[in-house]
């Protein structure tokens, strides 16, 4: 029932006192127009919302993304209509590729004028429909707390997602007369059922497990998001069972532990591909087969059986046809299946890992110019794989997932599926807010870095301890790797001529900002960059320009193709995949 | 049986033996926007959707709809899954002829031509089960209603004479017995 005192709020009150009830920390935004009802309703309404106000709306999702992968609980973005909407659409993707909750709330012109062309009109609800989990334009003030509800129910529950709400003006502004406490209404939406899992499934799983003399478990993000951690190591245990994770379930199962192979795919360790090209059974927990591990689809697991337990339906079948297919929830199911598997001892299988493993290490060269690898093997040492590391995408993100040993969830955040630049300096900046305690690092290439690089302000303001660490090799490395494998050399658009002084630029921000130009300085620079709290600080590493990045399986072609070191023959076109 | 889809039971096995032709029944909320959801599904795979008629269910909260589709039977699994998926559909059936009752209906405009070939004409809409709902003096037009394939063979025999135009209403299909639709 309305009470007296909910009748004088208007829409954009209810709305805020919504998401506040909601658990909702922190609102990342810009403002503008048709938002100002709501950005009004920040100040009148006493909640415990922190407002953190970006230099750029992409800065703002990546921020609730960083926070949301930090912690689980999603963040909102809060945007106006028009080119506001419209620049939170890359980090909108970025989400829902990786299955992060998020609820974007975007302004809107009055519904009169909708359809009409009017100034900073988009149709933002039509835009983001193939980028979202669900959608929403909100046409009537009183639905404002029930659709705030659905969202955040619908972005948390199930597989996460993104949920965006279209608020018009004269929606937020309006009167509201309804029920604050109202109930949900859908459905078409039943999350539960992925803890209802058709047990003829789990008991055709353990049969192929116990049948399995060379098993290979292949930890996703779903496993992750579960909370399945204890589950997969009492598995992979019991089993005595190596345990690939794909570039988004890094942490799920301890990288440091001796059943871990690292990261599989396209630049993941040889072992680990070796591994799943030789097993007899492929046991995925919670991935989706991205096309960047399966490289050729049909010959991927050619050898093996394949088992899949995966919360979405919809995506059994979708790359690789399975020979058992779990729909549900990954810890309920392993937590169904740990009792129907026999505990073995595989002396052999493992030996022969460990042989791949010494044969074909991670390794660098510490002489002859400054290398990513060595970097971020120092920061892995230093911090002792316990900080959060956000990255951007290329390839300082690749050294950094074969170097940057993660033994928890949740301290890995890389755009993986979207693979989007400019995502890990913003990431981090959501991910220092949520975990204030953590150290986080920003592990940027200097092209990522200069598309978010305006939230420097924002770092600065809030005093966030976030170390930047860019990565400088003045290029877009990874695509001049490839020009450099596949396109005879013939560099194109990829010299980033012209970057600032990045030091100076950190400065011009009021941020701290070092250099790092000869391997002797790594350590100790580090050292001092990460003993550095009172707000952020940007570390530039002038690294050697045209270092590769293996192991590699060009796109497309099978895991056995895998090249460990430079080809010594002019390698074809990668015709698979991009 | 019709391929029943919820987010707990088995996949459904392709039927590759359907080549093209696929009729889909979805049951969805009855709200703006979730045709645009549905359509991108099929536009993205590349699928084409031959026929699609949407009316209000008996519960004016959902809608019907009923989607003719060809394109690859291999791929078109994964996209019923993907339409399921979405929040806004309640489910979402495949359903061949043997498990349900598909029609639809068409009008035919004829050109009028001499009263011997105007009994050719209504001899066949007779034989079709059809009817004449229009007679002018310039033109007459017949409605033939009936599975797809009938409607097709009728238009084929019509084709003799002058049509003007024809108007299907695409497929609309219900499951037999006890299978919800």
């Amino acid at each position: 029932m309305a009470s007296k005192k909910q009748q004088e709020l208007d829409g954009a009150q209810a709305l805020i006192m919504t998401l506040s009830s909601l658990g909702i920390e922190y609102v990342f935004g810009y403002s503008g127009g048709a938002a100002l009802p709501i950005f009004d309703a920040l100040e009148t309404v006493k909640s415990n919302i922190k407002f953190v106000l970006t230099r750029h709306e992409q800065g703002a999702t990546h921020m609730a993304d960083g926070y949301a992968r930090a912690t689980g609980k999603p963040a909102v973005v809060l945007v106006t209509s028009g080119p506001g909407a419209g620049n939170t659409i890359t980090g909108i993707m970025t989400a829902q590729m990786d299955s992060v909750p998020m609820i974007i709330v975007t302004g809107q012109q009055v519904t009169w004028m909708l359809g009409k062309d009017a100034f900073q009109e988009a149709d933002i609800f039509g835009i983001t429909i193939p980028i979202v989990k669900h959608n929403y334009l909100v046409r009537e003030t009183n639905e404002l707390p029930r659709v705030a509800r659905e969202a955040y129910h619908i972005a948390t529950t199930g597989r996460p997602g993104p949920v965006l709400i279209d608020v018009p003006k004269n929606v937020s502004q309006s009167p509201f007369t309804g029920d604050l406490e109202c109930e949900i209404d859908l459905p078409g939406y039943k999350p539960e059922k992925g803890f209802d899992i058709d047990s003829t499934c789990i008991e055709e799983a353990a049969r192929l497990i116990n049948l399995a003399k060379k098993p290979v478990i292949l930890a996703g993000h779903g496993a992750m998001l579960s909370g399945a951690e204890r589950e997969l190591m009492e598995i992979a245990t019991k089993l005595d069972c190596p345990v690939t994770s794909t570039l988004l379930g890094k942490g799920v199962f301890p990288e440091t532990h001796a059943l871990s192979l690292g990261m599989l795919g396209m630049h993941g360790t040889a072992y680990a591909n070796k591994a799943i090209c030789e097993c007899d059974l492929i046991f995925n927990i919670g991935s989706r087969f991205d096309d960047r591990i399966i490289g050729q689809a049909d010959k991927f697991g050619a050898n093996a059986k394949i088992i899949h337990i995966d919360l979405d339906i919809s995506e059994m079948g979708k790359m690789i046809v399975a020979d058992v297919e779990v729909v549900g929830d990954a810890r309920t199911a392993l937590r169904q299946l740990i009792p129907l598997v026999e505990k073995r001892k595989r002396p052999e299988w493992n030996e022969h890992i460990n042989g791949y493993k010494k044969k074909y290490p991670l390794a660098y060269k510490k002489q002859g110019g400054l290398r990513m690898q060595h970097v971020l093997d120092e920061i892995n040492d230093l911090t002792g794989g316990n900080a959060i590391i956000t990255t951007d995408v290329g390839q300082h993100q690749m050294w950094a997932a074969q170097f940057c040993t993660n033994d928890e969830s949740f301290k890995w955040i890389s755009s993986g599926g979207a693979g989007t630049m400019g995502f890990g300096f913003p990431a981090a900046i959501g991910a220092q807010l949520a975990c204030p305690e953590e150290t986080v690092i920003a592990v940027c290439g200097d092209g990522g870095f200069q598309m978010t690089l305006c939230e420097l302000a924002t770092a600065v303001i809030h005093k966030l301890p976030v170390k930047i660490l860019v990565l400088n090799n003045h290029y877009l490395g990874m695509v001049r790797q490839w020009q450099e494998l596949f396109f005879d050399n013939r560099e194109s658009g990829v010299d980033l001529i012209g970057n600032p002084d990045f030091v100076k630029l950190a400065e011009a921000y009021g941020c701290k900002g070092i250099n790092i130009k000869r391997p002797a300085d790594v350590r100790k620079k580090l050292q001092e960059a990460l003993d550095y709290n009172e707000g952020p600080i940007l570390i530039n590493v002038e690294c050697i320009k045209t270092e590769n990045v293996f192991p590699m399986i060009p796109a497309g072609a099978a895991l056995e193709d895998m090249l460990t070191e430079p080809p010594k023959y002019k390698m074809a076109k990668p015709v698979g995949s991009t | 049986m019709a391929r029943i889809i919820t987010t707990t039971d088995k996949k459904p096995k392709p039927r590759p033996d359907i080549v093209d032709g696929h009729t889909l029944s979805m049951y969805v909320n009855n709200k703006p926007g979730v045709l645009m959801r549905i359509c991108q599904i099929f536009a993205r795979r590349a699928y084409n959707i031959d026929s699609l008629v949407v009316s209000q269910g008996r519960d004016p909260r959902f809608s019907r709809l009923t989607l003719g589709i060809s394109g690859d039977p291999a791929g078109l699994t994964q996209i019923i899954l993907q339409c399921d998926k979405l929040i806004d559909v309640i489910h979402c059936f495949e359903h061949t002829p043997e498990d349900a009752v598909v029609r639809e209906l068409a009008l035919i405009k004829i050109k009028a031509v001499s009263a011997e070939r105007r009994t050719e004409i209504l001899q066949i809409v007779e034989h079709f089960g059809g009817k004449t709902v229009d007679f002018g003096e310039s033109s007459i037009i017949i409605r033939i209603e009936g599975a797809s394939d009938k409607v097709d063979a009728s238009i084929r025999l019509l084709n003799n004479y002058d049509i003007v135009e024809t108007v299907r209403t695409g497929k609309v299909v219900m499951a037999r017995g006890e299978q919800v639709t």
